[in-house]
């Protein structure tokens, strides 16, 4: 395998999307990189920012821009040595402007399926779609010059599935990058039993040059961060309609948010993460992952209703986040959603009477923040569960419980060979989901 | 020159907050002062404690590059924007990198000397948070010669000093060298929390010395410094007045608030060629010998310093230009506390350039202004004690790598 030539010619398929935007950046910077060798003077480089809307096609090339910048002023030390031959760039603010100009004249945004065809790598973060995802690999497949290899972004859709309808041919991976890819260090790879040997060479030297955390996951609907999140989110919801028996339904997510957040010292709570990914994109992951289940039912009826009504979550492309089951203000949670209203309730005015009901928090309990960073924490929080077992509190029950159920998730994801190891598992958790410590542990 | 021919005083010395990271004030998205406020502010201060701008026959204003940070030239018309009673009246604005401030203090010093002026308004301001420290690093580079910017750091002075630093811990020691880097950041800190216009006043690490002995980082930075020891970037003014005796009179100031100049040194190198060693301050060396010989005094008279610790090593090698220490033995020196505020010779009392702050062509200013709160009892809980044995404070400020030199002897007025 030849790597510089394999990102000679590249496409991004989705470029303007979430995903598509930040693996664009990356991707486009790699090349950059790539071409300002010594050795690869002379050689061109192509990255087709390949998307249907042309007009995120601008806005893409705007956040391209801005962040290539952010990353030159970041870089500059190795920067001035990558032009060291350039007489005319001297300083800083030359060197990296040029390096903006290098990046940005590598990529072609293009709402043209047909300028793939000359690719030799093919990155794809369309939407969640099976049935497009194929009838594209197809089609460039049939039409490409270079027998390309397909690089899919998809959060649930087994990679063999899209092999075999595309008839690819073991020409496909699992690169799973999270969201934002540009922040996020994870990437999950997954190849099936057809996935050439090179490819998925190819795709671990590019994580590794890109800095990021190579995850090898089973080629199973979910993979290992789904596997784990969608299972979770579950839980969540169903202690959520447990408690809602007895409170009302916004006092129970409230709650289990709660739960979920400050007790579990997570970054943030259960709805909150759902809203954050998207309701929408939760649903629909859950039921591209059910049909393959087979002795659990991977399926809330309450998405669907939040879907029906209108109330999805996911973020502006400013990265804003729009309101789901929490509504926000300048990011913060202020209110819930009521589904039998239909309308937001303000957490104020039940916030009190929930934590009552909660009991007492351990006294030992820190916010992840000040967790998460600490090399200490597996001390503490050995302490802090300790704690929190002999309180005895409604509060403490659920998180608990809580912990448990996230526990045998991530062990039954080794048991049916997901993941390799308990240790990924954990790697997952830590990485792609800013978890302060990982869901197998000894702590409960 | 072997003596001064006429006496000259400093007076009524001013510093506004030394503004950067560190001070809760400052958030680099949210507007702040700028030029004219702080000239202002450290200009009317100073007017007010000699009687008003009427007292004023002549203004220097020092300031290294605003051209480039505040796209702003001719900055002695600056001085009749600090008060209307300086209209019509002589303004000069001189520059030396970082240098500058000692170089305006030299300017008004000569011009009591020369009688042309006995009240001359000394002021030195920066304000270079205008621009990402990427950037500024490209503008402060102007203070090393510019056909040197290409081959030259990212971070050009950081790279400059390194290069120092790396040179001194492979001839005397790398963990004695790295040791006394980190000593002397505590001492910095620990005396910039006792002034509160100090950037770094609001500091509350505990372990300074854990700061002080991370490595350094040569992917993201220099090979040889951390962030600890270089200073950071400052915004700030300090003025002071110079004036002869005659001055002292007309401003109604009483000699017990004045100190005396009793020496100063010049000294410049060739700014085109490199260090002939690496190891040695030279041209600081050749400077403070002036100044002490011009003041007729021994090192073992001098009560305190100002020195100019735009780097650590910086700081630890002017221990041995001013003859502290041999060569070699700087770190030695300022790790057994020789340096720290209880020591035999207090060094840079209000944290000097990385504690205190270095708002380039201020920097000079406030090195005297220190020196005149110290000698005249004025510091505050910044205040040591000046022994009767060693009445004389020494500054010394230096622009670009050991290039424009500016030392100075002082003295209690009597
Ligand atoms: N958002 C996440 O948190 C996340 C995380 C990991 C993986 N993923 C996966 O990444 C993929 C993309 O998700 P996203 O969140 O970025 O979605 P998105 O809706 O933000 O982006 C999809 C982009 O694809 C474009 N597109 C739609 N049809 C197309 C077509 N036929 N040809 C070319 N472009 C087309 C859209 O214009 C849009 O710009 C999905 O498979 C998703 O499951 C998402």
């Amino acid at each position: 395998m030849n790597y510089t030539e394999k990102l000679q010619n590249v496409s991004v398929l989705g470029a303007a999307g979430k995903m598509g935007s930040g693996i664009l950046l990356l991707t486009a910077m790699e090349m950059a990189d790539l071409s300002l060798k010594p050795e690869n003077k002379g050689k061109h480089f192509v990255l087709n920012a390949m998307d249907v809307s042309s007009e995120a096609l601008l806005g893409l090339m705007k956040y391209v821009k801005a962040q290539v910048l952010k990353a030159a002023e970041k870089k500059i030390v190795g920067l001035r040595d990558f032009y060291a031959d350039r007489e005319d760039l001297i300083n800083n603010s030359e060197i990296i402007n040029q390096y903006v100009e290098d990046v940005l004249f590598i990529i072609r945004p293009t709402t043209v399926l047909e300028a793939t065809y000359e690719s030799s790598v093919i990155f794809e973060a369309i939407k969640e779609d099976p049935a497009l995802k194929v009838k594209i690999f197809k089609q460039i497949n049939e039409n490409s010059k270079t027998k390309p290899w397909f690089c899919t972004n998809t959060s649930s859709i087994p990679i063999n599935e899209l092999d075999s309808k595309a008839g690819l041919n073991g020409r496909v991976l699992g690169v799973h990058f999270y969201n934002p890819p540009a922040i996020q260090k994870l990437v999950e790879i997954i190849k099936t039993d057809k996935t050439e040997a090179d490819l998925v060479e190819f795709a671990n030297t590019f994580s590794k040059n890109l800095k990021k955390i190579v995850v090898p996951s089973a080629d199973f609907a979910g993979f290992v961060g789904n596997g784990h999140f969608m299972r979770d989110a579950l839980h969540g919801i169903k202690e959520a309609e447990e408690l809602a028996k007895k409170y009302s339904f916004t006092e129970a997510v409230y709650m289990m948010n709660k739960i979920s957040q400050e007790y579990l010292i997570r970054p943030m709570g259960i709805f909150q993460l759902i809203d954050y990914v998207g309701i929408d994109v939760c649903q629909y992951i859950m039921s591209v992952m059910n049909p393959y289940l087979k002795d659990e039912d991977l399926h809330s009826s309450l998405l669907d209703k939040m879907i029906e009504i209108g109330v999805r979550g996911g973020q502006n492309f400013d990265g804003s986040q729009k309101d789901g089951f929490l509504k926000y203000d300048k990011g913060r949670p202020v209110a819930i959603y009521d589904v039998n209203k239909k309308s937001y309730m303000n957490i104020a005015d039940f916030q009190a009477k929930c934590d009552a009901e909660l009991g007492k928090m351990a006294d030992s309990v820190k916010p992840w923040k000040a967790v998460v960073g600490d090399k200490g924490k597996d001390d503490y929080l050995k302490g802090y569960y300790n704690d929190l077992k002999t309180l005895k509190a409604m509060g403490s029950e659920l998180a608990i419980k809580y912990a448990k159920r996230s526990k045998e998730i991530g062990l039954k994801l080794v048991a049916d060979k997901v993941a390799n190891n308990y240790n990924d598992v954990n790697t997952v958790l830590l990485t792609g989901f800013f978890h302060a410590y990982g869901p197998i542990n000894d702590y409960i | 020159m072997t003596k001064l021919r006429r006496k000259v005083y400093m007076v009524a010395g001013y510093n506004t907050i030394s503004m950067g990271t560190g001070r809760k004030e400052f958030h680099p998205k949210k507007p702040r002062p700028d030029l004219e406020d702080y000239i202002k502010e450290a200009g009317q201060a100073v007017l007010k404690m000699i009687g008003g701008a009427k007292n004023v026959d002549e203004t220097v204003i020092g300031n290294f590059i605003g051209a480039l940070f505040n796209r702003q030239a001719n900055m002695a018309a600056f001085a009749p924007m600090i008060d209307e009673g300086l209209r019509y009246k002589p303004a000069i604005r001189v520059e030396g990198a970082c240098g500058t401030g000692a170089l305006a203090l030299a300017t008004g010093i000569k011009s009591i000397l020369a009688e042309t002026a006995e009240v001359a308004l000394i002021l030195g301001v920066e304000v270079q948070n205008t621009v990402k420290a990427m950037y500024g690093a490209d503008i402060l580079a102007a203070a090393g010669w510019a056909k040197e910017r290409k081959t030259g750091h990212a971070y050009f002075f950081p790279g400059k000093f390194s290069d120092r630093s790396k040179a001194y811990a492979e001839k005397f020691g790398a963990d004695k060298t790295r040791a006394a880097m980190a000593k002397w950041y505590q001492n910095a800190i620990e005396n910039a929390r006792l002034c509160p216009t100090a950037q770094e006043f609001h500091n509350n690490t505990n372990d300074l010395i854990a700061c002080g002995m991370n490595k350094p980082n040569p992917k993201g930075f220099v090979d040889s410094l951390n962030f600890f020891d270089c200073s950071k970037v400052s915004d700030g003014a300090s003025a002071i007045a110079i004036v002869s005796e005659e001055g002292l009179k007309r401003c109604g100031i009483s000699k017990k608030d004045a100190v005396e100049i009793i020496g100063f040194g010049q000294a410049e190198e060739d700014i085109t060629k490199p260090p002939a060693d690496h190891t040695k301050l030279s041209t600081t060396k050749v400077a403070v010998e002036k100044a002490m010989q011009m003041a007729g005094i021994t090192k073992e008279q001098i009560g305190t310093v100002e020195c100019h610790d735009c780097f650590t090593i910086a700081g630890i090698m002017a221990t041995e230009a001013i003859g502290f220490a041999e060569h070699g033995k700087g770190p030695d020196f300022v790790i057994e506390g020789n340096t720290s505020r209880t020591g035999s010779v207090p060094f840079n009392t209000t944290g000097g350039l990385i504690g205190w702050g270095h708002p380039t062509g201020a920097t000079g200013v406030h090195q005297a202004v220190t020196i005149w709160e110290q000698l005249t009892g004025k510091a505050g809980d910044a205040q040591i004690e000046i022994k009767p044995e060693k009445p004389y404070g020494l500054t010394i400020n230096m622009g670009g790598d050991d290039k424009s030199l500016v030392s100075i002897v002082y003295k209690r007025a009597e």
